[in-house]
Formats: structure tokens, C-alpha cells, sequence
């Protein structure tokens, strides 16, 4: 059956799916389920991958050995630079950084600005203000996310406060003044702070003074990264911090690879859901087969041949696939677009994407195709006669 | 007038594991182009199984069946589909339509295996429950339709291709004496006006004597026929 033919067959497969209209729901009911879960969990996959496509190849972080939430000594970084095959180092530390409320933290990293804006070309801030901001002690380079959030402008002098560290003075605030505003390469998350390390620092009590968080480290040759690595381990090897470090993408796929088994786990339910819903939907269909015997004897004593009946079973298979299917591919689309919002901090890339939807398109036929094929073949081999008598 | 419908010898046989039941036993017959015959018997005699043969929904076991010339138990399962639809129109007791489909989705069933556009298959599906008197009944669905004029239903979609031969199994044989007979009269003006050779199954012989010619089958075989 040509395929153009199939649109005189839509009324006749509508009446099909109409016939038993419960049976229908539920079995297209249990379609959108699965094609839901399954575009939702491609969302997701997005939004890890999207992590570790952007992580750096050429960017190394150094952290404690035993824990990445123990400082390292501020002495470590000039040792670091002195090592073979590096271009320039920086450093963070996490300050637990907000600027009203304690339990709405904003990602804000005291840091060597040049070296670090350097280091990060993916941060796009313009001369003037860049400038600007490595000229002023004080100054603050702001997100546009968090700048747009707070209607801040160039100029503003805003508080910025830390729930970890404390001045000498006892408080926690330190007044910046907004010298730059910076987009995120890509439409990548802007949701971000930085200020200077070097006037963070002078401002600590003694016993926070001279930590650095981690050390990130930007090596002359990508593919000398591992070899850099090393050596800078090696360099702080047997003293009382010893040193991880890794490529900020080893990292990433490191942090990716625990949720990566959720993404087994996610892959592994959608596996489970997809199958179980193809037992549902070929039930459906060799029940729906079975009660029309007589039918298709009659529709074959009226000179449909046996290729057509098997391609009308299989397409009004495909078609109560299709239905389920796009349906739940576009509730996860639609909410995709209102979670994408949300997450967009935590979670940036959580996204149905086009790929994933093409996918689904696939699985739809091969799913629709799956679950007819049984009751499909067992219509075309069905004999006139005996349809006729067993109707 | 040519034969239109030409046995020799026909054998039906059923096998059943090792039993083979005879259900045509050597049938010699031939029918000429425009003719209604009714095809009389008691029950399991075979009637259905001989119009299965005609129509070429089964193959017959041995001996010669050419309709219009062409041996169609010789043609492939595709080709024998494809000659049904273009020369025969069945007619059943039980009405068989699809319940899920109008009065007029049901007589264009037909056409869809044709290469006519939709407007034309709606309009020659119109025509011919025209011809049955249904036309105001169109878009109502088998069920809300009385078995009269389910049956009419029936007749227009056996005709609505415009075939030769129609062959009806005891197409009255659930309808009631009125029903009953205002489907033979719609039978037997297809045959005087339209020129459609009809084979009936009946057992009813007020029935039978609609027909040009009565043939009596019994066991398998033809008996001797009163003309
Ligand atoms: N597919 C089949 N397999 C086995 N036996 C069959 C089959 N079809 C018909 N028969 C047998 O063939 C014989 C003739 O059946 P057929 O249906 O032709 O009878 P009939 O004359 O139409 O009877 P009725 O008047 O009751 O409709 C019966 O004994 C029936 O049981
Ligand atoms: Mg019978």
C-alpha cells in the first residue's frame, strides 16, 4: 500500500480507534506516559552533557586530596605557577555568597581577576568595563542574570555578604561597586559573581586569612594536561595538603558520572516504561484484531488484499503510538520550556531537545511498528472463510 | 447468451486431520450472463460452500471453475483480491457492515481500493444507496438502522463498483416477510434492469420463485433441475 493511500484509510482507522473508546484512552494514556518519561529524561541527559561540553580541556583544577572542601595554603599558587608547562593560574574560594537572604545563594568567588578572565574567555565582558574592574580594589563584576534580578546598573554599591567568612571587623559585608557586567558564552548560565581575592583577603581575620579554595590552572598544551597534573601532584606530595588535580572536563564528567547513574537508572525506567507500554499497546492490538475477525473477513471478501490488511493493522497501530506519543513528547516540551526557567541555575540545558524529539519520532514507529506486527501478520494470514464462519 | 459461470466436475473436500469431509461432490453446472438463480438445500449441503468457490474466497480441491473465461482458482491470493473487487458482490445474511462506520463509509469501502478521487467515491457511494432508497439515511451508523435497511446497506456496497455477478447468502434469511420481500424486489430489479447475474442461497422457496432458475443441492450434489 503506497503510503499516499494510507490518508483514504484515516476515517476508517479512526472509526477503529473510536470502537472501543476506554481501551483507546487508557492504552494511549500509558503511550503519553512513556513518551513523557522518556523526553524528560532526554531533557535531563541534555543538561548533563551540555556540562561537560563546556567544561574546559585546557583548564586543570587542584584541590585537597582528601576533600575539595578543604582550602588549600595561599603559598600553593606561586608554587603551582613555577611549574613546567603552565600559562597562567588563578583561584576561588566558595564564600557561601548572597546578598539578602542567607538561604538564596549566589555562586560568588573571590579570584585573581586577570589571570582569571584570561582563563575563561566564555565570560564575555567588554574592554571598558573590564578595565574598570581590575582597576577598582573594591570593584564587582556582576552576571547579567543576577544584575537583570536585581535592577542593578554599572556604578551601583551593593552588599555583598558571606554566610562562611567573617572581616576582622566581626560583619560579614563588603560594599562593591559594580564595575561590569558580564554575559555567559552560548546563552550559557550568567548567574555568577566575582570580586578581587587580594582585597578579600586583606579585609579576613587572621584564622580565615590566606586560603584559596581551589586552584585552577590553565596549561600551554591541552594535551599535556594529565602530564601537568601530575607534576603539580607530585610537587605537594607527603606534605600535610596533598593535591587532586584534574581537568575541569575530568572533573565535570567525574561529577557527571554520578549522576550518571541516575542516568542509568533514568534510561534503565524509560527502558522499563517504554516496554511495558508496548505490552499494553500490542494487547490492545491483538484484542482489537481478535473482535474484528468477521470484519476483516469481510473486508477481504470485498478485495483487500492481505499486504493492505496487514498495513492497516500496522498503521492504526502506529497512528494510537503516534497519538500517545507526540502528545507526551509535547506535555515534556511545554513543560521543558516552564522548568527550563526554573532549573536554569542548577540545572542549565534541561531542554527537549531536537535531537531527542527525532529520536522519539523513531521510537514512535518502531514502537507503533513492535506492538502491531504480531496481531498485523496474524490478520493477513486470517482465511476468508474461517472469518466469515467464526463471525 | 454465453455462460457467464462454467463447472465441471467441481470437488470441495474439508480435511480434518485424517478425515476428509466431500462437500461438493462433482459439480457440473453452467450459468449464463444475466440469470438469477436461486440455490436451494438443507442445511450443510453446501450452498455457502459453492458461493465461496464462485466468489473466489476458497479454492476448490479439483475440477474446472472459469468465471467470464478466467479459471480464478488458478490466479494468485493479490490478483484473486483484485478480480473480487472489480467483478463480484457479496451479499451476506448477517448484513456484516462495520458497526463503527456511516451507511455511506460503508458502501464506499469498496472504492478505496480503486484509484478514484474522494468527491467521485462519494458520489457513486450516494448513488448507489440512491438506488436502494437510502439516501436519507447516509451518515447513520449500521445500529441505528433496522435489519431492511442494514441489508440495503449491504446491496449498495456490493454493487457499488458495479460488478457482474452477485452472489447473496440467504440475503433474507433474518429479515422479517415485508423486509424480506422488498429485498428480493430490489434483487430482481438489479437483474431485470441492471442486467446482474445474481446466484441467491435461500430457503425459502416463495423466495426462489423470484429467481429465473431454481437449482437443488443435496449432499454435495446437483439435483436434476425443474425448469
Ligand atoms: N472451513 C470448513 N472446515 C471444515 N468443514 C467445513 C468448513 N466449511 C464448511 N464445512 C462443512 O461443509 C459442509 C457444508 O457447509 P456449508 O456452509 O456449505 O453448508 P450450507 O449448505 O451453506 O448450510 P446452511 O444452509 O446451514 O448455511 C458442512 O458440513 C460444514 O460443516
Ligand atoms: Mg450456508
Amino acid at each position: 500500500m503506497p503510503f499516499t493511500r494510507i490518508v483514504r484509510y484515516l476515517p476508517l482507522l479512526w472509526a477503529s480507534l473510536r470502537r472501543r473508546r476506554v481501551r483507546t484512552t487508557f492504552t494511549i494514556g500509558s503511550i503519553f506516559i512513556a513518551f513523557l518519561m522518556y523526553a524528560l529524561a532526554g531533557a535531563m541527559n541534555h543538561a548533563f552533557e551540555q556540562g561537560v561540553q563546556q567544561a574546559g580541556v585546557d583548564r586543570l583544577m587542584v584541590q585537597q586530596k582528601v576533600s575539595f572542601i578543604l582550602p588549600l595554603p595561599a603559598s600553593y599558587l606561586n608554587r603551582v605557577k613555577s611549574v613546567d608547562g603552565i600559562e597562567r593560574v588563578s583561584s576561588a574560594n566558595w564564600i557561601g555568597g548572597y546578598l539578602k537572604d542567607a538561604r538564596e545563594q549566589i555562586p560568588t568567588f573571590p579570584i585573581h581577576a586577570e589571570e582569571y578572565l584570561d582563563m575563561y574567555p566564555e565570560l564575555l565582558l567588554s574592554r571598558g568595563e573590564r578595565q574598570a574592574f581590575l582597576d577598582d580594589r573594591t570593584g564587582f563584576l556582576v552576571g547579567r542574570a543576577v544584575a537583570d534580578a536585581y535592577g542593578w546598573k554599572l556604578g551601583d554599591v551593593v552588599p555583598l555578604k558571606s554566610s562562611i567568612y567573617r572581616r576582622k571587623d566581626g560583619t560579614n559585608v563588603w560594599n562593591l561597586t559594580i564595575r561590569g557586567i558580564f554575559d555567559m558564552r552560548d546563552e550559557g548560565d550568567s548567574r555568577q559573581l566575582l570580586f578581587h581575592y587580594e582585597y578579600f583577603n586583606e579585609t579576613l581575620s587572621d584564622s580565615q586569612k590566606d586560603r584559596l579554595g581551589w586552584i585552577m590552572v590553565q596549561v600551554k598544551d591541552p594535551s599535556q594536561a594529565d602530564a601537568v597534573g601530575h607534576r603539580i601532584d607530585a610537587l605537594f606530595a607527603n606534605s600535610p595538603a596533598e593535591t587532586k588535580t584534574q581537568t575541569e572536563r575530568a572533573m565535570a564528567q567525574g561529577f557527571m558520572k554520578q549522576i550518571g547513574s541516575i542516568g542509568t537508572i533514568l534510561g534503565a525506567v524509560v527502558s522499563a516504561v517504554f516496554f511495558t507500554m508496548l505490552l499494553v499497546s500490542a494487547n490492545t492490538m491483538a484484542q482489537s484484531v481478535r473482535e474484528r475477525t468477521s470484519e476483516i473477513g469481510v473486508l477481504k471478501t470485498l478485495g483487500f488484499g492481505n499486504t493492505t490488511i496487514l498495513s492497516l493493522v500496522l498503521a492504526e497501530s502506529v497512528l494510537i503510538t503516534a497519538i500517545g506519543g507526540l502528545l507526551g513528547m509535547g506535555a515534556a516540551w511545554f513543560l521543558g520550556l516552564q522548568l527550563g526557567t526554573a532549573l536554569k541555575t542548577y540545572l542549565p540545558g534541561f531542554e527537549v531537545d531536537p535531537v531527542t524529539l527525532v529520536k522519539g519520532l523513531v521510537w514512535v514507529v518502531a514502537l507503533g511498528l513492535a506492538a502491531g506486527a504480531w496481531p498485523a501478520v496474524q490478520a493477513m494470514r486470517l482465511k476468508i472463510v474461517d472469518a466469515l464462519r467464526r463471525g | 447468451m454465453k455462460a457467464l459461470i462454467h463447472l465441471r466436475d467441481l470437488v470441495k473436500e474439508y480435511h480434518r486431520g485424517e478425515e476428509s469431509l466431500r462437500v461438493l461432490d462433482g459439480l457440473s453446472l453452467d450459468i449464463a450472463e444475466g440469470e438469477f438463480v436461486a440455490l436451494m438445500g438443507p442445511s450443510g449441503s453446501g450452498k455457502s460452500t459453492l458461493l465461496n468457490l464462485l466468489g473466489g474466497l476458497d479454492r476448490a480441491t479439483s475440477g474446472e471453475l472459469t468465471i467470464g473465461g478466467l479459471a480464478i482458482g488458478e490466479l494468485p491470493d493479490a490478483v484473486l483480491a483484485r478480480w473480487r473487487a472489480d467483478h463480484v458482490g457479496f451479499i451476506f445474511q448477517m448484513y456484516n457492515l462495520l458497526p463503527v462506520l456511516s451507511a455511506e463509509r460503508n458502501v464506499e469501502l469498496p472504492l478505496l481500493l480503486t484509484d478514484l478521487p474522494a468527491a467521485e467515491r462519494r458520489r457513486r457511494a450516494r448513488a448507489a444507496l440512491d438506488l436502494v432508497g437510502l439516501e436519507h439515511r447516509m451518515t447513520h451508523r449500521p445500529n441505528e438502522l433496522s435489519g431492511g435497511q442494514q441489508q440495503r446497506v449491504g446491496i449498495a456496497r456490493a454493487i457499488v463498483t458495479d460488478p457482474t455477478l452477485l452472489l447473496c447468502d440467504e440475503p433474507t434469511g433474518d429479515l422479517d416477510r415485508k423486509s424480506g420481500d422488498e429485498i428480493l424486489d430490489l434483487l430482481q430489479e438489479l437483474n431485470r434492469e441492471h442486467g446482474k447475474t445474481i446466484l441467491m442461497v435461500t430457503h425459502d422457496p416463495r423466495a426462489a420463485e423470484r429467481a429465473t432458475r431454481q437449482l437443488h443441492l443435496d449432499k454435495g450434489v446437483l439435483q436434476a433441475e425443474v425448469r
